[in-house]
């Protein structure tokens, strides 16, 4: 994506910036706020953010890669969250994660080929009294099954 | 007035179908021509009967479930708005026998209220603790915790009053409320639970907590993998601002108490409280070495309370029906109640608020059924991740903080998690120092390098390579992880892979050895 100065998408990553630097702690609210508005953490706005909250660059990159949930690329068109943790676990979520990558053809932490979904591990969605569990963007999903995945995987390359 | 039909918003139902369900509901009701209201409540916290559609009859609150879209017509077919018999009729939610058997205290109102519905939570009972706590000096309020004996629920299990006291004899001009609600522990969602359905009450316990110590300022931090919780805690607080239950005078009095709600970023060791506090002000969550403590020096330097969910929802019933009351429930140095949360492999999962005491064979086997799967319970992990894997022959053991220490455990945030006999405990150990190394916030050289050390070796104990000596290794590991730890993520995670060893030393033999034991 072109963010260079003067481009519409750097002018809508001053704009966000700009709504929420004055709260108190202001930089996990603003690296959310970019990163739903564009999908991913883009390089171009650390020098941004770094200004706007009188942090040097490096602060902001360090901060922006501790934290699992920031990319620094966009995702696929879906993103597929499987629960890796122990009450998955306990139901057979081990199989399921494997199953979910035969079918997909990727490995976790990966993107397929088409773009049409990256595949991602997550240790915990507090659905674990309904194990396995999985969220497929936004839409939770518990007890998830061969036939759920199957399902999921024509649902995303549509 | 319309007949009303309670489909739950819970996450976990909606993980379940509930928005199908409330959908064909709605869209069946539609074409019979029927007069419904649907209102969206929390889950009463029997998970294996989600989705659990319940009516509102004359005769009191008629429970169906688990439904499916599919058969909401049926259910219409067979007169269900007037609480009549049905394949999946349940009849009185609160006589089904796993949830006749609690004590609902903190848990009071999830699933029977509107969450979002004030005047619902005033008309059960809400906003009476913090009006009594308006009445009372400060220092009175901070009393009446400490003699509750309430104790910290997000882990630690530290006297809450005696949190509160600290700060309340802070001088400071600003003094914080923060609110844990990171929840990172596999096999817990109690925190999640109450604030998807009863979020009014954790608000109540954060001003009560404020109007005791003089913060003026809450944050509620919640991670980013609840995003329901989210977004129904945020429309709560907005609700309670408009109504004047925060902002400059607190339902009408001269105290002024305001929050929001803040998002985490996908890190489980910022649910450490110092980590959180990090993370809170914008920085690194890494963890920050104690002294000072919180409550002295916390968020932005100043003095802060930092309490799990249940600990501040537990508080609005203390202050309404005195600390003795509270008191009076559960067992030695551990009072009150517990929102047992039981999960994985067991048959009847979902939360089970009790006072302190059942044994885990009882919470396993009488209140969670045994196994979902039919076979023999092998290991059941207390305490989230980094809580102990406990055999069968512990099974006496009570749920206590101080019980569960003794026989090498903890019970953390009281998630139960259940595994049944086709468990490989080896590959737990194994997941339990992956999980350290995959979560460790970087700071203490055993945490970060023996984690991923831990997993190495393991794994060469299961490939067969000079199994004693590298057994040897990790129970080595295990300790310069247990002492040259700052905190309990590195510190604990000894807990699950020794628990594994010493009570399944089988799983850890040699894999011909192994193989011959199937
Ligand atoms: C690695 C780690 C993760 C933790 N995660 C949580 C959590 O998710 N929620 C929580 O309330 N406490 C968590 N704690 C405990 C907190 O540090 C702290 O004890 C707690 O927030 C204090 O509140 P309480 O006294 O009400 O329990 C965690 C501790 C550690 C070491
Ligand atoms: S034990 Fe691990 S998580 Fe805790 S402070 Fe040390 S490195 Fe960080
Ligand atoms: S362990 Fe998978 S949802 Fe909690």
């Amino acid at each position: 994506m072109a963010m260079q100065a003067g481009t519409e998408a750097h002018q809508r990553m001053l704009d966000v910036v700009e709504a929420m630097k004055h709260q108190d702690g202001a930089l996990l609210p603003i690296l959310h706020g970019i990163q739903d508005e564009f999908g991913y953490v883009p390089a171009e706005s650390v020098p941004v953010i770094a200004d706007a909250l009188n942090l040097s660059r490096a602060d902001v990159h360090g901060v922006i890669t501790f934290y699992h949930d920031y990319r620094s690329a966009p995702a696929g068109r879906h993103v597929l969250k499987i629960c890796r943790a122990e009450a998955c676990q306990a139901m057979g979520g081990e199989a399921m994660a494997e199953r979910a990558e035969d079918l997909l053809g990727i490995k976790f932490h990966q993107t397929a080929a088409d773009n049409s979904v990256t595949l991602e591990p997550t240790y915990c969605l507090g659905l674990c009294a309904c194990a396995p569990a999985a969220q497929l963007d936004g839409q939770l999903i518990g007890r998830l099954d061969e036939e759920r995945l199957r399902e999921i995987v024509s649902e995303v390359r549509l | 007035m319309s007949l009303k039909i309670y489909v739950p918003r819970d996450s976990a139902a909606l993980a379940l179908g509930a928005d199908k369900v409330a959908k064909a509901i709605a869209g069946e009701a539609a074409k019979r021509g029927s007069e419904i209201t649907i209102v969206r409540n929390g889950s009463r916290g029997m998970t294996w009967l989600e989705p659990m559609v319940e009516v509102e009859t004359p005769a009191g609150r008629v429970a169906y479930g688990p439904v499916k879209p599919a058969d909401v017509a049926s259910l219409f077919e067979a007169d269900f708005i007037n609480g009549n018999s049905h394949s999946l009729w349940l009849g009185d939610p609160e006589a089904i026998p796993f949830f006749a058997r609690q004590q609902r205290l903190t848990f009071a109102r999830c699933g029977l209220t509107d969450p979002l519905s004030l005047e619902d939570y005033e008309a059960h009972g809400g906003l009476s603790g913090l009006r009594k706590a308006l009445e009372l000096a400060p220092i009175e309020i901070v009393k009446q915790v400490t003699e509750s004996g309430l104790r910290g629920r997000g882990g630690a299990g530290f006297p809450t009053g005696i949190k509160w006291q600290t700060v309340h004899d802070a001088k400071a001009t600003n003094k914080y409320i923060v609110c844990n609600a990171d929840e990172g522990d596999s096999g817990t969602f109690a925190d999640r639970m109450i604030m998807e359905g009863d979020p009014f009450v954790l608000i109540e316990g954060m001003a009560i907590a404020g109007i005791a110590t003089g913060a003026t300022k809450g944050y509620i931090y919640i991670r980013s993998e609840y995003p329901e919780a989210i977004k129904i805690m945020r429309e709560a607080v907005a609700i309670a601002q408009r109504a004047g239950l925060l902002g400059w005078n607190v339902l009408g009095s001269p105290n002024m108490f305001d929050m929001e709600v803040r998002v985490g970023a996908g890190a489980y060791v910022c649910g450490e409280e110092t980590a959180l506090l990090n993370s809170l002000e914008g920085k690194r969550g890494v963890v920050r070495a104690k002294p000072p403590l919180p409550a002295i020096e916390g968020l932005f330097g100043k003095p802060t309370v930092i309490n799990n969910v249940i600990s501040l929802a537990s508080v609005p019933i203390i202050l309404d029906k005195g600390a003795a009351f509270y008191k009076d429930f559960g067992i030695g140095r551990s009072r009150g109640t517990m929102p047992l949360q039981i999960a994985g492999n067991v048959k009847h999962a979902g939360l089970f608020e009790a006072a302190f005491g059942m044994t885990l064979g009882e919470i396993v086997n009488e209140i969670g059924g045994g196994t979902a799967t039919g076979r023999p319970v092998k290991a059941v992990q207390v305490g989230g991740p980094l809580g102990a894997y406990f055999p069968e022959s512990l099974f006496d053991t009570p749920f206590d903080y101080e019980a569960f220490a003794a026989k090498g455990g903890l019970i953390g945030h009281a998630g139960i998690v259940v595994f049944d006999d086709t468990a490989d405990m080896l590959n737990q150990a194994r997941f339990a120092m992956e999980f350290c190394a995959i979560e460790s916030c970087g700071k203490c050289t055993p945490c970060r390098i023996g984690s991923t050390r831990g997993v190495e070796t393991i794994d060469k104990i299961r490939a067969g390579i000079e199994p004693e000596k590298n057994l040897a290794l990790v129970t080595d590991l295990c300790n310069t992880m247990k002492f040259g730890s700052l905190c309990a993520l590195g510190g604990f995670t000894p807990y699950p892979v020794m628990s594994a060893i010493t009570h399944f030393p089988e799983d850890f033999a040699p894999v011909p050895m192994r193989e011959a034991a199937e």
